[in-house]
């Protein structure tokens, strides 16, 4: 890793330490100067949705300290989704409401979305554009300056392996790299959240790595990360919060180590979700 | 196994209907317009039945060899092929070769293409109904002659399959194909011109042809019809070799493909650069231009509008010296401020959910709206001027010019500005970022029908004082109408178009959630 995190500058005192301490988030002097350490970086209040019959977020709150990497967990179709898509602006909720630092995402979406650099999961990119126009789109999307763009995206693609890729049309790409190429649309504003659904879905192993040293950096330096995953390791050793998300309520939330209660996070939140038939029947599976 | 697989096909169909009950309108639309070119070839078939042998057998044999041309070509050219049933997806079944071909096949047929072809080749059983011997040998014919259309768009769709998943031969020749689509008139003409003037060539083509793979299977009937006995045993054999054949070819192809799926081979490229994004001022709007600019140049479904565009004044110059008259041709300028206006009332269709950066990035809905048709009107102002004042140098009606002219910029500027509004509210059906534009669309095709419908009458209305005025001068052959035409087009459209960007804009602001929303029902 040789290029800086596109938000503030890291501070290497921190970096050793593992995220998993159990412990709230770095809070106080690791906060970005302007709020106040109290508000929180992402607040849901009663987030609902409903498709037709179908309930999908059924009355999500949700607190993410400032300066916390967040994971929320969950099964499939869970919610998760929806939910992130509803406290960023992209779905209109039923009921409820998304502050974004004290920024209320439905009243005041574009002072809410400059704070936020959203990774949405299942949507198109601009796929004819190469790598690197699409990265310098998103940057002069939010009214940032050419130059400014111009040297954030060489770093960024340089940061996710890109460099090599830059002109090749996102159409081209293999979908861990639309990943990255989103990915880094996501932080070029360096935004004060990031919301990541699904980010390392299909990325190789070296690329995820990579990924996570930018974002634990960015934690560290006082910058908010949401992840969704289904990768309960993943989220365990990565993030300090986690939130279990199942059938569009939360079963729990709060710091790693409270959540998993000293067993581990994917024993507990098979414990919390449940649906785990213990391998009775199939019996003829052993007989070929 | 055969059954299985046509049962699969079915519930395949019948569920691509039940997502929702539009899909089985524009089913049933399909359906209609299929029915239509069936029924003509039908009563055309049926009708040969009282003419002479020689005359019938020359139309079954020559649209025989067409039908089989087209299995072959346009499921390529268009690549729109169905995939329905694509074979690599069976590669983990071990679904045993013989049963695999066999419903492959038969599952061709299911669908409007192949329902059509093999009512109207039965039909030529009703051709030949003159004997019994003509009417088996037609039956016999029909069944080859299908079961080798089918087999031989197989084959060609199995051979080209690594060359059709490039992407770079995909957007090729959707848009190639366009070409010969257009100018289906002038070339139709030609044809007939040289197939008059030359005679009894059709009748010795089809000779020719029915003596060969293309031709024998449909010759069967007319052969018996006739009485000649030797020669339609032998062009049995040779239809019979040629399914033969086919289904050989296919299965040594598929058998192949089965186990090296295709690589779509992708090209790394380093350099490049921000391009337009460079050139462009760094706002928003200018930002939202230029990518729309290259979507204009790299996506088939908009470059395909800037290819038929040169060909409209072609169209309409044969046209005007065919028939001598060249009245329709002073206002392909009109006509193509009207395409070019129009072809962004389904940008934000077109953009997908690709759209979802404009919302996460708080782009304000007059920027983006203001950006899409700037990069629209960049190339079309241009061409539309020349296309509206080139035509004269022909025609040599100059007192027009200004009349046509103000029609024009008005019908430009208004189209903008009611695209606008439309593509901020309504979406429609359109092929999906990377398929064919030809391709059928998923989704709602009422709903398209009655936005473009629907907007298309707004549009007449917002234009109607330019094009009254111009009506008035060409009754009263008064210049001074022309003249205030010249004058109104411009105001009127650039107050349409300014008020379009802001209304537009302003539904953007307000709904561009559930615009998304309603784009991810298509993805």
């Amino acid at each position: 890793m040789t290029s800086q995190p596109p938000a503030r500058q890291a501070q290497p005192a921190r970096q050793a330490q593992p995220a998993q301490q159990g412990q709230p988030a770095p809070s106080g002097p690791f906060a970005p100067q302007a709020s106040a350490p109290q508000v929180p970086a992402l607040s849901l209040r009663g987030l609902a949705k409903r498709f037709g019959d179908k309930i999908a977020v059924d009355g999500i709150s949700l607190d993410v300290p400032a300066g916390s990497f967040y994971g929320v967990v969950g099964p499939n179709g869970a919610g998760k989704t929806t939910t992130l898509s509803m406290a960023t602006g992209l779905l209109r909720p039923d009921f409820g409401t998304a502050l974004v630092h004290g920024v209320d995402v439905w009243q005041h979406p574009l002072q809410a979305k400059k704070l936020m650099g959203i990774l949405p999961d299942g949507v198109r990119l601009f796929d004819r554009l190469s790598g690197e126009q699409l990265v310098t789109y998103a940057g002069l999307l939010r009214g940032m300056d050419r130059d400014t763009v111009a040297s954030r995206v060489a770093e960024l693609l340089a940061a996710l392996d890109l460099s090599e890729d830059a002109g090749t049309l996102v159409v081209d790409y293999s979908a861990g790299m639309s990943k990255k190429i989103a990915l880094a649309s996501a932080l070029i504003h360096a935004p004060r959240l990031l919301v990541l659904d699904e980010p390392f879905e299909s990325v190789d192993p070296v690329s995820a790595a990579n990924i996570r040293d930018i974002l634990d950096r960015y934690v560290i330096s006082g910058g908010t990360v949401i992840v969704s995953s289904h990768v309960m390791d993943l989220v365990q050793r990565m993030c300090d919060h986690v939130a279990v998300v199942a059938g569009g309520r939360v079963l729990a939330a709060g710091t790693v180590g409270d959540v998993r209660a000293g067993a581990s996070l994917e024993d507990r939140f098979v414990q919390l979700v449940g649906g785990r038939n213990h391998a009775e029947g199939l019996e003829w599976l052993r007989t070929f | 196994m055969v059954a299985h697989l046509l049962r699969l096909k079915l519930t395949l169909l019948r569920n691509s209907v039940r997502r929702s009950p539009w899909q089985l309108v524009g089913l049933g639309i399909g359906s209609l317009y299929a029915l239509g070119i069936v029924g003509l070839c039908v009563a055309g078939l049926l009708f040969l039945r009282s003419q002479e042998i020689e005359l019938a057998q020359t139309v079954v044999v020559l649209g025989g060899a067409a039908a089989l041309l087209g299995w072959a070509i346009i499921p390529v050219a268009v690549s729109a092929a169905d995939m329905t049933l694509d074979p690599a997806r069976f590669t983990t079944f071990a679904v045993p070769m013989p049963q695999l071909l066999a419903g492959l096949a038969l599952g061709g047929l299911i669908g409007i293409p192949g329902l059509a072809t093999t009512v109207v080749a039965l039909a030529t059983v009703g051709t030949w109904s003159r004997s019994v011997p003509a009417a088996a040998g037609a039956l016999l014919g029909a069944v080859l002659g299908v079961l080798s259309c089918v087999v031989l768009s197989k084959v060609v769709t199995t051979a080209t399959a690594g060359l059709a998943s490039s992407r770079r031969f995909k957007d090729i020749s959707a848009v190639a194909f366009l070409i010969p689509l257009v100018l289906t008139g002038p070339i139709v003409a030609g044809i007939a011109r040289g197939i008059s003037g030359s005679g009894d060539f059709p009748a010795a083509l089809a000779r020719t042809l029915s003596w060969t793979p293309a031709g024998a299977a449909f010759a069967l009937g007319g052969e018996l019809a006739a009485g000649n006995y030797a020669a339609a045993a032998v062009k049995f054999l040779v239809a019979a070799a040629t399914l033969a054949g086919l289904a050989l070819a296919w299965k040594a192809l598929l058998r192949r493909a089965l186990v090296t799926p295709p690589y779509a081979g992708t090209s790394k490229r380093r350099a490049g650069g921000p391009g337009l994004f460079r050139i462009f001022p760094a706002t928003p709007a200018a930002a939202v231009a230029a990518r729309s600019l290259y979507y204009w140049l790299r996506d088939p479904r908009y470059a395909g509008a800037l290819v038929v565009v040169p060909l409209l004044p072609v169209l309409f110059l044969f046209q005007g010296s065919q028939s001598g008259f060249y009245g329709p041709f002073q206002f392909v300028g009109p006509l193509t401020a009207f395409l070019l206006a129009w072809s962004i009332s389904t940008d934000v269709s077109y953009d997908s959910t690709a759209f979802a950066l404009h919302v996460a990035a708080g782009v304000r809905g007059a920027d983006d709206r203001l950006g899409r048709a700037a990069a629209c009107l960049s190339f079309a102002l241009p061409v539309v001027l020349l296309f509206s004042i080139g035509p004269f140098f022909f025609t040599g009606a100059w007192d027009r010019l200004p009349g046509v002219l103000g029609l024009s910029l008005g019908v430009l500027f208004s189209g903008l500005g009611l695209a606008s509004v439309i593509s901020a509210r309504y979406t429609v059906s359109v092929p999906l970022p990377g398929d064919s534009p030809f391709k059928k669309p998923p989704g709602n095709v009422a709903q398209t029908l009655a936005v473009q419908f629907g907007g298309m009458a707004v549009l007449m209305v917002l234009v109607a004082p330019e094009v009254g005025l111009v009506a008035a001068q060409f009754i009263t052959s008064s210049p001074v109408p022309g003249w205030i035409a010249l004058v109104l087009g411009p105001v009127l459209g650039l107050t349409l178009f300014a008020a379009g960007v802001r209304t537009g804009g302003a539904w953007l602001d307000r709904r561009a959630p559930e615009l998304l929303a309603q784009l991810a029902v298509n993805r």
